[in-house]
């Protein structure tokens, strides 16, 4: 057991971190916001170039991976530096494809998406309502049903693919993150395959999704507060600097056990890709950003509550991501899945803290 | 990176879990903050030591098996998953034993430890008075120079389990004078039953002597019970608080142990309907896995050589706060049944709701996360 990042994946981070702090993100975010791709697919191929999208791809085609660990590294990178875009997606695409093989076309997909050359965007169930940037996205992956699942029936899945410009259609939704452009999926196009396998395929790339999702989630509640340290440092009220009041210090503090705390579950996560475990990780990242990010507002004060000022694009991103491919209820769900309500027959007797 | 445990480490599990099966009581003991359940409890701590399971961490030649930090966590995990009882022995095994590997003599390990080890001896730890509390370098109980040693008097408080302990061990003021709180102070061990110690014993919320006051008016202590160097008690103190806080204090396998017992109790007690309490045992289940790998990669460190730092405050705050919100939610799930006072979770959620409080409490834990991981400016205090 060595339960630490090796020196290769601290390096990985490192030069992220590097990668996209010399990017200088906010601009590129506030482009992507107002429709503006072009530095954002710019950033998309240096990231494609380090590597990142190439870990959810198998070597078979033209990936490195799959290494769940080094994508929850990456992910935590592009979520520190608000990086927008259908990342998430693209990857839960990836895993898509090549569970199914050659029945999902992966030689003719996986490698641009490896590459960097294709976004992909992906409604699956039980992802959420939305889809992610369909009018940036190249390729359009959506999984369904034909009919409802019952109580004894899952219905066989359907996966389909349309382009860029045939995909969703209708009008696009505003998110509370105005990096973040969604629509409702429009299952239509080219049949790609269909069957069990495709509903076995489509719960792999939900957990992928989830994960990346916590691990952006947990990048964006670290760049809070790294952010918000820095600023009460630096403002000072009475004479002192505000970092000095207890009332402020203790909420910091909240925030850093907070995410201090999710960063184990993120990446034990990683080992395991069991289904629980990646939930687990979802809401302990995703309510940890979430309170930071509140902290971080307080803390800032008015100025905070700007959106010219930079902290509101890691703001509203906290919030998006909370909810996105899982909500925190069906995530702690997902973990009593495991330890879930047993027949009562085999039910243990309960009681016993032992403090 | 990896969580999984080497064959020898599972090796050793599986003799921990088999001796556990074969040993671990098959009631529950009486609660230890009772004369009856102490007795209980000090007995159960010397079948644990006959076969070398009481410390595990320890050298061998003090009653241990010398395992490496990850066994330990190990067997913690086995012992909690067992339902063997708390120990009583902890404030000795947690706080006194560090303190005399870092700063002990070689006479005092040989003398101390053993008797630790079986239970025989039951420290409490003498640290707190009525006016020093979060401010413990305010104290102002003495140690006057005598013949072959000291001469301590004052009042210490709050002194957990002194009311049925043999010893105890404190800071105590040896030069009055210094310019600053910190200086001056010596660590000593005394015998609660020496002429000049009265203790009186303290209920708490539920009225169960849990700690007691110490009155001591000149009691003897010979030099050799002094720990580390005299007027140097604070350095020796502080160096070892973080055991307390940190890793030993709490093992994650006691939270996992009732994490899986509230999720029982939640399969069996669960109103499906009811997903308010849903999420917070899914929380519960959550936390007691987070503290579980957070301990893991502390563990990693401290076996690549890194030092358990300010990082073990992150460590006390996490695992108070878990802890009550489990037992409350525990409470919750048994509704009016939840009142009752003699259940072992009714008697684990009073104990919880001291967690923030001891061991430094939590508002000063915030502001050294605060000052020393977040490099906040100190403020006043
Ligand atoms: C169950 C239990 C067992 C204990 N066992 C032992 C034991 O075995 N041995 C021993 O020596 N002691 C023991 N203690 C005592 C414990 O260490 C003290 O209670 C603790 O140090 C706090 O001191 P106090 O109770 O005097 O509270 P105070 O220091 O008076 O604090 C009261 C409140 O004020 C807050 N406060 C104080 N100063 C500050 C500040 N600078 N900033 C912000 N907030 C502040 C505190 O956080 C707290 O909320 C035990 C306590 C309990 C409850």
């Amino acid at each position: 057991m060595r339960f630490l990042l090796d020196a290769e994946q601290r390096a990985f981070a490192d030069s992220l971190n590097a990668l996209l702090t010399a990017a200088d993100t906010p601009p590129v975010i506030r482009a992507w916001a107002t429709g503006d791709r072009t530095p954002g697919r710019a950033l998309w191929s240096r990231l494609a170039d380090a590597g990142v999208f190439a870990l959810a791809v198998p070597e078979a085609y033209e990936g490195v991976g799959p290494l769940p660990a080094e994508l929850a590294v990456a992910f935590i990178e592009l979520g520190r530096h608000g990086v927008p875009g259908p990342l998430v997606e693209t990857v839960a695409a990836a895993v898509l494809l090549s569970e199914l093989g050659e029945s999902g076309s992966a030689k003719r997909l996986l490698p641009a998406l490896a590459s960097g050359e294709a976004l992909a965007t992906v409604a699956l169930p039980g992802g959420g309502p939305f889809v992610l940037d369909a009018e940036a996205a190249d390729i359009h992956l959506t999984v369904d049903s034909p009919e409802a699942p019952t109580r004894d029936t899952t219905p066989p899945a359907r996966l389909h693919l349309s382009g860029s410009g045939s995909g969703p259609t209708g009008s696009a939704r505003p998110s509370l993150d105005p990096a973040r452009h969604l629509t409702l999926p429009h299952p239509t196009g080219e049949l790609l395959a269909t069957g069990p396998h495709v509903t076995h395929a489509a719960a792999q790339a939900l957990t992928w999704a989830r994960l990346a999702t916590a691990a952006q989630s947990l990048g964006v509640g670290l760049a809070l507060l790294d952010r918000t340290v820095e600023y009460v440092k630096q403002r000072t009220q009475f004479g002192v600097p505000i970092g000095s009041f207890q009332a402020v210090k203790h909420q910091l503090a909240d925030a850093k056990i907070a995410l201090e705390f999710a960063r184990p579950l993120l990446f034990g996560a990683a080992l395991s890709m069991a289904p629980a475990d990646v939930a687990a990780a979802k809401v302990a990242a995703g309510e940890a950003a979430y309170a930071t990010a509140r902290t971080a507002l307080q803390l800032h004060g008015a100025i905070g509550y700007t959106a010219e000022y930079d902290l509101s694009l890691w703001l509203t991103k906290a919030r998006a991501l909370r909810t996105a491919w899982g909500s925190p209820a069906e995530c702690r769900a997902e973990v009593l899945t495991v330890h879930g309500p047993r027949s009562t027959d085999s039910a243990v007797s309960g009681g016993d803290p032992r403090s | 990176m990896d969580l999984d445990h080497s064959p020898a480490d599972e090796a050793f599990r599986a003799e921990a879990r088999a001796w556990l099966a074969a040993h671990v009581p098959l009631a529950p003991l009486p609660s230890l903050e009772t004369a009856e359940g102490f007795a209980a409890h000090r007995a159960w701590e010397s079948e644990l030591a006959a076969d070398r399971w009481s410390v595990v961490s320890w050298p061998t030649a003090y009653g241990g098996r010398g395992v490496d930090i990850v066994r330990w966590l190990v067997f913690e995990e086995e012992y909690y998953a067992a339902g063997a009882p708390g120990r009583v022995s902890q404030n000795g095994i947690n706080l006194l034993a560090p303190t005399l590997f870092d700063h002990g003599t070689q006479e005092q390990r040989a003398r101390v430890l053993p008797s630790m080890a079986t239970g025989e001896t039951i420290w409490a730890q003498a640290w707190s008075e009525p006016e020093a509390g979060s401010d413990l370098a305010s104290l102002t109980s003495r140690a006057v120079r005598t013949d072959g040693g000291w001469l301590l008097s004052g009042q210490k408080t709050w002194s957990s389990r002194a009311a049925f302990a043999d010893r105890a061990f404190g800071l105590f003021r040896s030069e009055p004078d210094t310019p600053k709180p910190h200086q001056g102070l010596t660590y000593l061990m005394f015998d609660l039953r020496a002429p000049g110690v009265t203790v009186r014993p303290i209920g708490r919320l539920d009225g169960r002597p849990a700690f007691a006051e110490l009155f001591l008016d000149s009691v003897f202590v010979p030099d050799e019970d002094v720990i580390g160097e005299v007027g140097q008690g604070w350095r020796v103190a502080m160096s070892t608080a973080g055991n307390e806080r940190g890793l030993t204090l709490r093992s994650p396998g006691r939270f996992l142990a009732a994490a899986d017992r509230l999720a029982d109790l939640w399969r069996t007690h669960a109103d499906p309907a009811d997903t308010a309490l849903r999420d917070r045992v899914a929380d519960a289940v959550i936390g007691a896995r987070a503290y579980q790998l957070f301990t893991y990669a502390g563990a990693s460190r401290f076996a690549a050589g890194e030092p358990i730092g300010p990082e073990s405050s992150l460590n006390k705050v996490f695992w108070s706060e878990y802890d009550i919100a489990l037992h409350e939610t525990a409470l919750d799930l048994l509704g009016p049944e939840g009142e009752l006072a003699d259940t072992d979770w009714s008697e684990g959620y009073v104990f919880s709701l001291a967690g923030p409080l001891y061991a430094g409490t939590n508002e000063i834990q915030r502001d050294i996360i605060a000052e020393r991981l977040l490099g906040l400016p100190k403020g006043r205090r």
